[in-house]
Order: C-alpha cells, then structure tokens, then sequence
C-alpha cells in the first residue's frame, strides 16, 4: 500500500472532491526541533558531512556517506545521473531526510537535530525543484511571504531583489501562476531571498525552462553568488553547472563519484567519458 | 401601476426574504470555504457549529434579558454575539487541540479529517440537545420591524406594501460589515496573506516560516466568528431548532460549491444563487403575476413550481446543473 | 492472542451484553436488539462494501434505506382500486410526461450545436415540459388524494408476499444508485458525497410529500407480516398449551415467538449477504477492487475501466441498504416517512462501520451489533447515571429535572465519542482488514 502502514494516510483512494482537498497539501513533516551545538576547529560555512540516510524511518538508505559543502562566495553545484541521490542530498542537508550518520552543520553549529523550518529561521534558504512559488498570490505577496519570518522593514530586500529581477518588477501585481516557467523560477528564487539568507539551495532551479532562460537564470545566480552568498545547486544540465561551480559534485548512487572544482570535473577524462558524453 | 404592485409583491415575498436568506448562507458557506482551504476537508460538523455558537448566544440572551440588560429596539441577542464568539472561538479550538491537531500532525489524508467531523458533529448536536432541548426556541425581541405593511401603505398609498422585518435589516448590514472585514483581513493583512499562502501551498509555506499552527489557529477564529453570526442570524430571522441547523448543511455546502469551494467570493455568490433559487422556485407566484399579466391571462392555479417541503431538492438540482457544466464551481474552486 | 480468538471473543462479548439485556431487561428487548442489530449488520455491510472496498464516501444511506421501506408499500399493500380509478392512470401519464421531458431536454443538448439557441431550446422544452407535466399529474395526485383521505388517499401497492419487498427494495435502491453514480462519479473528479447527501434528503421529502405514492406523513401503517400476528397465536390453543408447557405467559411467549420469526429471517438474508461479500471480497473481482483502490493510476494503466468498477461497487452497496431499509420497515410494521433522520440512518451506520473495522465484513457485522446495542442502552444507561449524579438534589429541582429529561440525549453524545475514540487510537477498527 502507498501509505506507508499509516492508516491515517490511507484514503482507499478515495477522490471525493466535495469533502476532500488535496490542493498545496504538503509532504514535509511536522516534528519538533532538537539541540544545536557549537563545533569547534575549522569546516566549511556550510557542510553536509558522511550523510547516510534515506525517506522514513525503516525506508532504505539511499544516501551512503554523502558529503557536501559550500563556502561564502562559492557556488557549488550537485550533479550526477538519474537516481544518483542528488536532490536527496540537498533535502538532506536542508533536514528533510531521517539521517542514520553524518552531521550537517551551519556556520560552526551543528544543526543536525533541527527541523526544516527552523533551518530556514537559522538562515537556510531553500527553493525546491517545483511547486516554488504561491501560484495564487501575487509576486509582490509571494516575496512579501518569503519575508515573513522578518519583522524588520522589508522594502529594501525587495528593492533589491527588483533590481536582481527587473521582470518581476513589472509583473509584481499579477498572480504568480500566471507568469512563465523562467519567471516564476525568478519568483522562487526571489521569494528565498527575502529571508536575507546566509545560504542559497536551489533544487534544480533551470528545470523545464528554455536554453536562453536557463543561460539568464544562471547569470542572475552567478551575481547572488557575488555578493558573497554561497550557493548550493542540483543541476541536471551538468555541463553548464560545472561551467559556472566552484565546487562540484559529482554523486553516484547516492555516494561522493568526484569531488574538485568544476574546471577540474569538466577536464576529467573519468567523469566526461561516464557522464558528461565524452 | 400594476407592474409596481407586482414588483412590490415580488419584493416583500421574494427579493428580500431571499437576500436576507442568501446572507445567512453566505456567511456560513464562507466558513465551510475556509476549512476547506485551509485545513483541506469538508467540515460536516458545521451545521452543528453553528448551532453551538447559536446556543450560547441564547443563553447569553436569556441572562441578559433576566438582568433586564436589553438592546431597545435592537434584539438582546446581538449585545451577546461578541460574547458568544468569543466562548464560540474557545470550544472551536479546544476542538482542534483534541480532536483535529492530532490528524494534522500523523499527515492524515483529508478524508480521515472528515470522518473525524463525523464524531465532532455527533458530540456537537448530543451537546446542543443536551442543553437546550430538541425543540424550537424563539429569541428575537425589540421591534419586529423597520418597516411594516400597514406603515408602507400608509406612507406610499400603494394597496402592496413591503415590510423589513428589523432581523432582516440587520442580517444584510451585518453580512455586509462582515464581508467586507473578512476580504480586508484576507487579502490586506499579513496574517491574512499568510493564511492564503498556506492554502495554496502548505509546504512553501513552512519554507517560508510561516507557523501552520498559528494559521489553522486563525482560521477556527474566524470560522467560529463567521458561525455564530451566521447562526444567530439565521436564528432571529426564522427561529432556533438543532435539527433545522444539522440541515443547514446541504443548502451550506450546496452554497461553497456551487461558489467554487476553496474561493470565498464563490461562497457569497453561492448562498445568494442557492437562496434565489430556492425561494422563487418554492414561491406561489399568483399574486405576483396577477399584477404583471393582463386580466385574461390571470392564473388561476397557485403557480408554485415546487412546495417549499423540495427546498433541499432545489439547492441540489442547482448544484448537479452547476457541476454538470462547470466542475469547479462557478469562481473555479481548488476542486479541480 | 491469535486473531481468531480476539475476534471469537469480541463477538462473545457482544452476544454476552445481549444475554444480559435479556436477563436485566427482557427477552423481548434482547430480541428487539437482536432483530435491529442483524438490519444494522447488513446496512454496515452495505456501506463497508462501498467504503472499505472501493473508498466511496456514501452519506446519502438514509435515502437508500427509505426507498427498501418504499418497497414495502408497494410490493405488499393492497392497490387501493377507487385510486386507481380516480387518478391512476394519470399520474401515470403525468410521470411519463415528466419522463419524456427530461429525455427531450437531453436530446435538445446533444443534437443541437452549442450556442444561445440551444440554450433557449433547452428551456423552452424543460419549461414548456414541466408545465404540461404538472397539469396532468396535479389532477391525477388531486383524485387519488381525495378517494378516502383518511382511510387510504394513495394508491397502494401490488398485494404481493412482503418477503418479495426485499429484493424489491433493493433494487429500487440500486436503479437510485445508478442514477447518482451515473452522475457525480462521471465528472472529472467525484462529487459523490455532495450528491448522495442531497438524493437522500430528495427521497425523504418526495415520501413525505407525495400522499398518492406514501401517504406522506400520515403514515402507511398495518403492512403485511411475514410472521405470524402475535394476537393469533394467542388464540391458537397448540401455542398457548406449548407456551404453558414451557412456563411462559402465552401473551410474552407470542411476542418472543413472532421476534423469533424475524430473527431468523433476517439472519438468513445476514448470512447470505455476508457470504456473498466475502466472496466478493477473495475473488478475483475483489482483488481488482483493492488494485484499483490502492492505486487507481497503475489499474488504469491496466486497462480497468476504474469509473465503472466503482459504479458497479455503489450500486451493489446500496441496493444492499435497500434491502436492509425493506426488512426494517417489515419489522415495524408501518412506513413513517418523517422518521427517516440522517443521524441514525446514515451516520450511525458510518460509525458502525468505522468502529468495526473498514474493509473487514465481520468488522461491519460487530460493529452493527455493537453500535447498535449501544445506541439502544446508552439512554437507560443515561438515565440512571443522572439519577445517581443528581441524587443529592430535589425531585422537583429544575436542574435535576433538565438533566434527567436531558439524557435521551445522551446518546448523540456516546457516538460522537466513541467514533472518535476509535478512529484516534484504533483507526482499523475493532477487527482491522487483513
């Protein structure tokens, strides 16, 4: 059965929609936060370390010894072939995963315990790979949303981000559902940094959009990342992720395949005859 | 001067009972809408809601009437409306902690949630009964009218009057206030976008530190708000009986869906299309149409489409007619 | 415990609580217990068959239940020949009007291109329809009304066995189910809660309305029995000598006697209907039924045609409560429109099914037996409990007076309870599906 042994998630599946309303229902669960502690010696700003873990407490593991990082000013770029765990491995970092080993930490905290909403008040921002925007709201709201657990003056952040997306500027009085799928991706991203984050996780931002909005999507990331914030990415376009990471990694099998720079992976002979295509 | 007879006929027994009547549903298919959007299931204990916010209200009314506290020409009933939301809000949300909370956290699937509704509404209605009794109560009091027939006639010199009985006059002032507070609160406030945010998507939302708890929390304030308005509306209009608000729910959830469930301004335009077509469907027109017609083409018959005992049938054939033509509701529901 | 021992001992527990009635009580409340339960037990199978197989949501029960009481009048009564006379035919003529008008207003939007002419048709036919309908059938309803008002001022039925009004009502049930299903699970998502809901309140204001048809809230009263009247095996003297043989009044001995009657019949119809769905349940029609419920996108992928699966599976279940409905109204001996209240009909079955177990027959058939034994016993219960609490107080205290007049009441508030209890710490049910 699809539910998991749960039975109060099993619906018999039942579509009744007059009574029902699976609309924007969501998947991440509700659970309490643990301890935060301070670690001590050197490590990178943001660091998902020997992660082992997969979906659900018996679910098996799909993630073996996984290790990811980031550092202020870097981009660094997850990219593997279909099924390597890449996506799993940020949702990992970002505590939506039931970990057996490893440790993510943040800045020197280790915040393994935390949950995914609390990762985002420690400064975490996470644009998922869909469902990213809140279709029914207007640009303007949905930023207004992405700031909502700031209740300082927020006008300059969005300033900021019109200027990073002059597009949403224009469009700000118009729901979100009704842009396209390069805009919208702007509005998620927008909406992320509205938090004011001390790191940027983008899953699979250039997912279903055009070759031309996927070269501006990575321009405008490329500025996020040069004003000093670190950005973690999955990407399925590999080549042109590799093209513009400081860091890469290259996941097999929910394992660390190759880790360098992304000129290095890109010279590679190993990773461009097994995953790049020669 | 015959067509003004007949429109003065067909407003005393048709434009404003209906309005007055699409108001009170409005008001509670807005409840039903929010629920729906918000914590994703149809709730069937609200007719039961409705009339435990209505209970209290009564009880209210009654102590206040005992102290000889009343409202002139106004009823006592509406000087205890802020206090029975208030106890209103309070069993709503006990609710929630006991009952619904838990299902929120496990996950659990919508209709698990509305099965859960099942027991609230049993507790609910055994609760209301228990208290007040199965039979009808009536508590309107202060002045029965704004306008009457006789005082319309003699002030016009028309042989049709139309009277505004006072609960009518309040009913529609209210529902408007109401209304118009809600769409403020709903589309203005951050608390109210945050609630939109939620409903369109939970996950996001999370993401975005927006608190689920404090969320469901409001939109039980504002159901528990919406009800006992609603109830204690609907109460001064006909009267209060626990069964007739149990059967509220039909014509209620008739109203969200025809609306688009999950879309507020579909819930108000619901109510006024379920309550319409109730009326002019279940109306004797003789009177109307004697007026309107030449002589020679007077009915004879009552020409009543339906007796008022198919009200519910009416509400029902709206929506099937609805549905059929346009599966998400007229203002295009979350139902798709 | 094995799961054979549990289940053993949760249906001697609800056979001991019987017994017990019978011994604190009265054998003749047992045996009302029993009778209802067996009714309950075979609604809840209804209503699991739909649910637990298929995961329809049916709150519209009440409405499948009346129409099997529907049955009764008709197959059983006497026609009432003056009726027929005065009006008969020509509420015939009138509903096959009414027919005729629907099928034309059909036709009107299928043949016709989309547009505002075919708008207007289409109101044109229903109007122009509805009218002629209403003239001749007001003129037939009016003659039949008033052949007798008191006495009959309906049709009445067939004047066949009332055993024929079981299956009867079933299928009266099932064409119903058809027309619902027909309509709400065809849309592209279901509507069929919304739907059963309104039906049901539909049919109980058709059979307290239409005198011609039920006789409206005057009520149909002295249907046939399949058993024999209590009154005649009084005078039989073979019964009364048995009944003194076994030290027993021969008045509560012919009570026992015709209850006794019922029982059986009813635990044959039980028994049957339990077999057929557990049947149904481990045949390959059964496992398809789960496939398409446990993921409805693979069966389909499959080829299953999952909308007619499901239309099938609300049929049967229905027409299951048609005939559960049918034995009820046998039972009482008379069909009381205005008694039909979607508490006790729809949602007490739910709570039956629910706290049984959904998905497991045997779980409905417990939960029949249990829900009902509790929802007859919670108001004695009730009432003692109040005599107690408010023992302190006055006879002629206001508060005591309230509260134990209060505790019929009671009941309403136990099942809300109770099904909220089980579905928090025991969501399968007392007997979970396997």
């Amino acid at each position: 059965m699809s539910n998991g042994g749960n039975p109060y998630r099993d619906d018999r599946g039942n579509k009744d929609r007059s009574i029902t309303n699976p609309h924007g229902s969501g998947e991440i669960p509700l659970r309490d936060s643990g301890k935060t502690s301070r670690v001590e010696g050197e490590s990178p700003f943001l660091i998902g370390e020997n992660m082992t873990g997969g979906y659900g407490r018996n679910g098996p593991d799909i993630l073996h010894d996984c290790t990811i990082a980031v550092n202020p000013g870097e981009i660094a770029v997850i990219v593997g072939p279909n099924g390597a765990g890449k996506s799993t491995a940020m949702k990992a970092v970002f505590g939506m995963l039931d970990m057996r080993e490893g440790r993510v930490l943040l800045d020197g905290e280790d915040i393994s315990a935390l949950s995914p909403q609390d990762r985002v008040a420690k400064g975490m921002g996470f644009v998922p790979q869909t469902n990213n925007i809140f279709t029914s709201l207007t640009v303007e709201e949905n930023l207004e949303m992405g700031a909502f657990i700031r209740h300082d003056d927020i006008s300059d952040t969005m300033e900021q981000v019109y200027d990073l997306f002059p597009i949403l500027k224009e469009k700000r009085h118009q729901a979100a559902g009704e842009l396209s799928g390069g805009q919208r991706q702007q509005v998620a991203v927008g909406r992320s940094l509205m938090t004011r984050p001390k790191v940027l996780m983008l899953d699979e931002p250039t997912a279903g959009v055009s070759p031309i909005v996927m070269d501006e999507l990575f321009d405008r990331i490329i500025e996020v990342a040069r004003t000093g914030l670190p950005v973690l990415m999955v990407e399925q376009n590999a080549r042109q992720a590799l093209g513009i990471a400081d860091r890469g990694f290259v996941l097999v099998q929910g394992r660390n395949g190759h880790t360098g720079t992304g000129k290095e992976l890109l010279a590679d002979p190993e990773v461009r005859a097994s995953f790049l295509g020669g | 001067m015959e067509i003004l007879n007949a429109f003065l006929v067909l407003a005393n027994f048709v434009l404003i009972p209906a309005i007055t009547y699409g108001s009170q549903l409005a008001l509670g298919a807005l409840g039903v809408t929010m629920i729906y959007g918000i914590l994703r299931f149809s709730n069937f204990a609200h007719g039961d809601s409705m009339a435990v916010g209505t209970m209290v209200a009564i009880l209210l009314t009654w102590w206040f009437q005992s102290m000889g506290i009343t409202a002139g020409p106004l009823p006592t009933a509406l000087l205890a409306l802020p206090f029975a939301i208030v106890v209103t809000i309070g069993v709503l949300l006990g609710t929630d902690r006991l009952v619904f909370r838990f299902y929120r956290r496990q996950k659990a699937k919508p209709i698990i949630l509305v099965m859960a509704s099942l027991g609230v509404m049993f507790v609910y209605n055994g609760l209301v009964r228990f208290v007040l009794g199965p039979d009808e109560h009536r508590f309107a009091d202060g002045d029965r009218f704004i306008i009457s027939v006789p005082d319309f006639k003699a002030l016009t010199g028309l042989p049709e009057g139309v009277a505004i009985r006072t609960t009518q006059g309040i009913t529609v002032i209210t529902a408007v206030i109401v209304v118009a507070a809600l769409f403020w609160f709903l589309g203005r406030t951050r608390t109210g976008k945050s609630m939109r945010a939620y409903s369109d998507n939970e996950d996001l939302a999370l993401l975005s530190g927006i608190n689920p708890e404090r969320v469901v929390m409001y939109t039980w304030m504002i159901v528990a708000g919406l009800i006992t308005i609603a109830g204690v509306l609907y109460g001064l209009d006909k009267s209060f009986k626990p069964f007739t608000y149990f059967q509220l729910l039909l014509p209620i959830f008739a109203s969200a869906i025809v609306g688009g469930l999950g879309s507020p301004l579909g819930a108000i335009a619901g109510g006024f299309i379920i309550a319409f077509s109730e009326v002019t469907i279940t109306y004797a027109w003789k009177r109307v149409l004697t007026y309107a017609l030449p002589d020679e083409l007077a009915p004879s018959g009552l020409v009543q489409l339906l007796s008022t005992d198919y009200k519910f049938a009416v509400s029902f054939m709206i929506l099937v007619i609805v549905l059929l033509f346009r599966p998400t509701g007229i203002f295009r529901g979350k139902s798709v | 415990m094995s799961e054979t021992l549990k289940n053993t001992l949760l249906f001697a527990t609800v056979a001991a609580l019987i017994i017990l009635t019978g011994f604190v009580q009265s054998w003749n409340s047992a045996l009302f217990i029993i009778n209802m339960g067996l009714i309950s037990a075979i609604m809840a199978l209804g209503v699991n068959l739909q649910w637990g197989f298929a995961g329809l949501f049916n709150v519209g029960v009440m409405g499948f239940v009346a129409l099997g009481g529907l049955a009764v009048v008709l197959v059983s009564m006497p026609p009432v020949g003056d009726a027929w006379a005065a009006g008969g035919a020509q509420v015939l003529i009138g509903l096959a009007l009414g027919a005729a008008t629907i099928a034309g207003g059909i036709l009107t939007y299928q043949k016709m291109a989309p547009g505002r002419s075919r708008t207007l048709a289409l109101i044109g036919v229903l109007g122009l329809g509805f009218f002629v309908f209403r003239y001749v059938f007001d003129a037939g309803v009016e003659a039949i009304e008033g052949v007798n008002s008191a006495g009959t001022g309906y049709l009445g039925g067939l004047g066949l066995p009332v055993l024929l009004a079981w299956p009867v009502g079933g299928l009266l049930a099932a064409g119903a189910a058809w027309f619902i299903g027909k309509t709400a699970l065809g849309l592209r998502s279901d509507y069929l809660a919304i739907a059963t809901l309104g039906i049901a309140e539909i049919i109980i204001a058709v059979l307290k309305n239409e005198d011609w048809l039920s006789r409206g809230v005057k009520n149909v009263s002295g249907l046939p029995r399949p058993v024999p009247y209590e009154i005649e095996l009084q005078r039989d003297p073979d019964f009364v000598a048995r009944a003194e043989g076994l030290g027993l009044d021969p008045v509560i001995a012919s009570s026992l006697y015709s209850k006794m009657g019922y029982a059986l019949l009813f635990l044959v119809v039980l028994l049957i209907v339990l077999w057929l769905a557990q049947r149904a349940l481990h045949s390959p029609w059964g496992r398809m039924m789960r496939a398409i419920r446990d993921n409805e996108v693979a069966a389909e992928a499959m080829g299953k045609d999952v909308t007619a699966r499901h239309l099938q599976v609300f049929i049967l279940g229905s027409a299951i409560c048609g005939v559960a409905g049918a034995m009820m109204t046998t039972l009482d001996g008379q069909l009381t429109p205005s008694s039909y209240q979607p508490l006790r009909f729809t949602f007490l079955v739910w709570v039956m099914v629910i706290v049984g177990g959904s998905g497991n027959n045997l779980g409905s058939v417990l939960g029949g037996f249990l829900i009902w034994f509790l929802w007859v016993q919670v108001e004695p219960i009730g009432h003692s409990l109040m005599s107690v609490i408010t023992y302190g107080l006055a006879d002629d205290n206001a508060l005591r007076q309230h509260l134990l007049e209060s505790a019929a009441h009671m009941r309403l508030l136990t099942m809300g309870l109770i099904l909220l209890l089980v579905l928090r710490f025991s969501p399968r049910g007392l007997i979970p599906e396997k």
